[in-house]
């Protein structure tokens, strides 16, 4: 991220760019974090009310991270090229109301995006804001499948 | 397959022991190059530099591996049928290469679905404790059990 917590807007909108969801990094996820049928075979997942092989909702989640961190190097580095001072995120304390509004099938390509939404400054670390925002992500077909409400430390402009 | 747990079976009050699993710092390593290679989960410098306060797992990890007890220790047992979402996620401590996480798993709240007769919501409160007994995880979310008798 190049913005410090002053410098960004609430309704601020960012693409974090997207990515396939293959079978075989399906069934590798679930195999070691989600071992449920519907997300280990298509044999399997056929006898479910899902009918056809999905993403766990945990992998569509990992997939926004990593989207989200591989984005704001990205702009990291750009900052840094036109000798700007880029400010960096912290940990993040949580999220609420995760929402997965459609199964992820095997093939299907979701595209993601962030609204920043809110900004709370920090009482205990004062060189550190908490930002809100609304985590999304629609499918090829441009329906929203995947949301959550997200909130990160961001640095504060030194003072 | 008359033992699987059913959507009758659950009772706000409930407590299910979900088991435990090891961290370790492969596994921290592997998790965070693939979803989430902030420094802090990469480096043990780095994360000593950060908030953090040395090398912890990325928090998407602590949540895939409490998923994994959640569902061998209880969905695999019962006719689960996945989950609209997560309420909320509080990732309260972090967790360190070495730390073994214990789940458990409350029952809040059960209803019925009113569009699905044959299907109730059961929410849980999940939490995770490290080998010292700190809690590091909590997380509320509904799912979707299988009713052995649709209601009318």
């Amino acid at each position: 991220m190049t913005q410090f917590f002053e410098q960004i807007s609430i309704g601020e909108k960012l693409e974090l760019g997207q990515h396939t969801f293959s079978s075989e990094d399906i069934i590798r996820f679930a195999e070691k974090y989600d071992p449920q049928p519907f997300h280990l075979s298509e044999e399997a997942a056929a006898k479910t009310h899902f009918g056809r092989l999905c993403a766990s909702g945990w992998h569509t989640a990992s997939v926004f991270m990593k989207l989200f961190v591989a984005t704001s190097d990205a702009l990291h580095r750009q900052a840094l090229e036109e000798g700007r001072t880029p400010a960096r995120y912290g940990p993040s304390p949580g999220f609420e109301d995760m929402k997965w509004i459609k199964p992820v099938y095997a093939g299907d390509t979701l595209r993601y995006s962030r609204i920043v939404t809110g900004k709370t400054e920090s009482r205990s670390r004062p060189e550190w804001g908490l930002l809100h925002s609304d985590m999304l992500a629609h499918n090829q077909d441009e329906k929203l499948v995947f949301s959550f409400k997200a909130t990160v430390f961001l640095e504060r402009l030194p003072r | 397959m008359p033992d699987l747990l059913h959507f009758e079976d659950f009772a706000p009050g409930q407590s299910f022991d979900l088991g435990s699993i090891a961290v370790s710092k492969d596994d921290i390593i592997e998790f965070a190059s693939e979803f989430d290679p902030q420094d802090f989960h990469l480096d043990e410098n780095a994360g000593r530099n950060s908030m953090l306060g040395g090398l912890a797992a990325s928090g998407w990890h602590t949540a895939a591996l409490v998923m994994r007890l959640l569902a061998t220790g209880l969905l695999n047992k019962s006719t689960g049928r996945g989950s609209p979402g997560i309420s909320k996620l509080k990732w309260q401590k972090p967790v360190s290469p070495g730390d073994r996480l214990s789940a458990v798993a409350e029952v809040l709240e059960t209803k019925d679905l009113r569009s699905k007769p044959d299907l109730g919501l059961v929410y849980v409160r999940v939490t995770a404790s490290n080998q010292l007994g700190t809690q590091v995880l909590l997380w509320e979310n509904p799912i979707l059990f299988q009713k052995r008798q649709a209601s009318k």
